[in-house]
């Protein structure tokens, strides 16, 4: 298939061990207008990088039992039911004498242009109010972030950046502090219930290092998480984007793709089909640490004006003895 | 995982893969080209209530404890200092004494409150000016071991030069101990304390101020304690200040200040320091019992508004709507400048 080997491609690239030089930033365009919520990219990476069970519960949030991004999550689907049509669509399918039982016969054997038309192709409000819905499905993962708050302010540099561009913990020299969790504007890094220390994705460090594409990516059936290099992700992001918008599709949007954001640019950006905030993405994330000599500046004048009120008090009064 | 089988007549049973169509896409586009609605949302959306933010899991007791002590002994030790050079050497000893205790107790609050606290030493692995708990730590490696000299010095009177050198040198950092915590807190992304990140460090001093000059009049005589009683309205009237432009500023991330548990530990902040203030300018002067007992009420107020601080950002980290609300607005102010612009030129 033409995806595997493009990236295969590039991920031959991103090692740089022929060449010698620095790779180039890659990173992952997840389209989620192609995602089905099947929760591979959860799985394989779960399974590639070791990442323990963190709770089996029944949440209620449609199909998303995983509730987000975490220390044992690095991988999180969101399920978004919405009575909304899908893209602004308006369904005309006549459904009365569509028999279901026939297409189900022919099983995946539908062509292509008639998979068009299935059961669940959504149509008008019914008589008495029930509306259409769409049910949205997003596949989030740490952004790794140009401008990285995490790393910024992690203490004991244990975070940092690698040769491939992306934010990694290094186990054994993290202290645990918990700094970098509030510092992440995603609310992606978190630190392990009974171990202390802070865990997230790490792109697959290990994986780019041999050349292969992050367990996720490789994993997803859809090619709806993209993994290449930066540039060609995000010329690709544009195409797909303008292919949409041509199709009527005027909601789909790229997330964390524009270098010039609060971040500096996501190392994962997205493809939406709504505000960021219905999948429970910040809709104008800033990197703190861009306020931080202003702070600093505030914090050297109130500490000398506390001096000064200590000596000026002390003055008034004069000298004891 | 294509399924696709290479014919003489080409590729057959393609499927679309990452190029596939949805929704419209499968009307053939019929309604290409609708405008995307401008008009903004009035309320704030969010997946399914839960927070963007990831809520720190700091303890109240270790954070804002820590909070409390450093700025009791980093104001400790200048009016420590300030004490000693104006003649009130109790009060000095006493300061000295207490800047010690309050130190070494923070830290141990620190260090608790590490996941992996065998592992606090880590802190001093590099020098980050980018972040504030690396510059803190090391604040509190040149800190912590001149109030312990300078605590020492007094208590024993041995090595009086060294004790002096360790009294300035206290007296310089301390300030600086009391006023990082606020950027350390500040430089985040939970709103309640971004948003004060201005307000932050000067309503921490005053805070500290409060607290040293609190145990100025709990532990010094009282024919020293003119300079504490001056200190404490000093600081009350910035921490009153500071609070006020911190409301004032942080927009919707205000909120948490006001309701809930941090809006009353904060109300009780501001009558326990009105209490403090008052008992210390009217009567701490004539009475040792009232100067002890204004200056335990300060080192309350104190308290209590390091932990009011600490429990509105995790009020606003918890809740989407302090995350999602202001940067909707930010990106709508954003969106109306620029249209502005366009239409002007």
């Amino acid at each position: 298939m033409t995806t595997e080997q493009t990236t295969g491609q590039t991920t031959g690239q991103t090692t740089g061990e022929t060449t010698g030089q620095q790779p180039p930033r890659v990173g992952f365009f997840t389209d989620t207008s192609v995602c089905i919520g099947c929760k591979a990219c959860e799985v394989a990476c779960k399974e590639w990088n070791l990442v323990p069970e963190d709770g089996l519960t029944l949440t209620g949030m449609s199909y998303d039992n995983t509730e987000a991004l975490g220390a044992s999550t690095w991988r999180h689907v969101a399920f978004i039911e919405q009575t909304k049509p899908l893209g602004g669509q308006q369904a005309h399918q006549p459904h009365a004498d569509l028999d279901v039982l026939a297409l189900a016969a022919r099983g995946s054997a539908t062509p292509v242009d008639e998979a068009a038309m299935t059961p669940t192709t959504p149509g008008p409000p019914t008589a008495d109010g029930r509306t259409e819905l769409r049910w949205l499905m997003a596949s989030d993962v740490c952004k790794h972030c140009t401008e990285a708050a995490c790393l910024d302010v992690c203490p004991t540099g244990a975070l940092f950046r690698t040769e491939f561009g992306s934010v990694v913990v290094q186990q054994d020299v993290c202290n645990g502090c918990g700094y970098c969790v509030p510092a992440c504007p995603f609310g992606v890094i978190e630190q392990r219930e009974g171990d202390g220390r802070a865990f997230k994705c790490t792109l697959c460090y290990d994986r780019l290092g041999a050349g292969q594409e992050p367990a996720c990516a490789k994993a997803c059936p859809t090619d709806s998480i993209q993994f290449g290099p930066l540039d060609a992700l995000r010329e690709r992001a544009e195409r797909r984007v303008a292919q949409l918008h041509a199709a009527g599709v005027p909601d789909a949007r790229l997330y964390g793709a524009e270098p010039d954001d609060g971040v500096g640019g996501a190392g994962a950006f997205f493809l939406l089909l709504d505000e960021p905030e219905v999948y429970g993405l910040p809709p104008d994330p800033r990197v703190t640490t861009r306020d931080l000599p202003t702070m600093w500046r505030h914090a050297a004048l109130a500490a000398v004006t506390l001096l000064g009120g200590i000596a000026a008090a002390h003055r008034v009064f004069g000298r004891k003895r | 995982m294509s399924e696709a089988r290479v014919t003489r007549d080409g590729l057959e049973g393609v499927r679309p893969g990452r190029e596939a169509l949805f929704g419209n896409g499968l009307d053939g586009g019929r309604r290409r080209g609708r405008e995307r609605p401008v008009v903004p949302q009035a309320e704030f959306t969010s997946y399914y209530g839960r927070p963007v933010l990831k809520v720190p899991s700091w303890e109240a007791r270790d954070i804002a404890g820590y909070m409390f002590l450093g700025g009791l002994a980093g104001a400790g030790s200048a009016l420590a200092a300030a004490a000693q050079f104006t003649g009130r050497p109790a009060t000095a000893r006493a300061l000295k004494l207490s800047s010690l205790g309050a130190i070494s107790l923070s830290t141990a609050a620190l260090v608790h409150d590490l996941g992996r606290p065998a592992r606090f030493l880590n802190m001093l692995r590099v020098a980050k000016p980018t972040s504030p708990m690396s510059v803190g730590s090391w604040l509190l490696a040149g800190y912590g071991p001149a109030a312990g000299l300078a605590a020492a010095s007094a208590a024993t009177g041995l090595l009086p030069r060294l004790g002096t050198a360790a009294t300035l040198a206290a007296a310089g950092l301390g300030p600086a101990v009391a006023t990082y915590t606020g950027v350390l807190l500040a430089d985040t992304a939970v709103p309640s304390w971004h948003e004060a990140h201005r307000e932050l460090p000067h309503l921490f001093a005053a805070s500290a101020a409060t607290a040293g000059a609190g145990m100025a009049l709990l532990a010094g005589p009282r024919r020293e304690n003119g300079p504490a009683r001056a200190v404490a309205a000093l600081a009350a009237g910035g921490e009153a200040l500071a609070l006020r432009s911190l409301l004032t500023s942080a927009g919707h991330a205000a909120e948490p200040y006001r309701t809930g548990r941090p809006g009353r530990l904060l109300t009780t902040a501001k009558r326990l320091a009105f209490l403090g203030t008052a008992g210390a300018t009217l009567l701490a002067g004539r009475s040792r019992t009232a100067a002890a007992l204004s200056g335990a009420t300060l080192l309350a107020a104190s308290a209590a508004t390091r932990f009011a601080v600490f429990h509105a950002g995790i009020a606003s980290a918890r809740d989407p709507k302090y995350t999602v609300l202001p940067q909707r607005l930010r990106l709508q102010a954003e969106a109306e400048a620029e249209a502005e612009a366009t239409g002007a030129a």
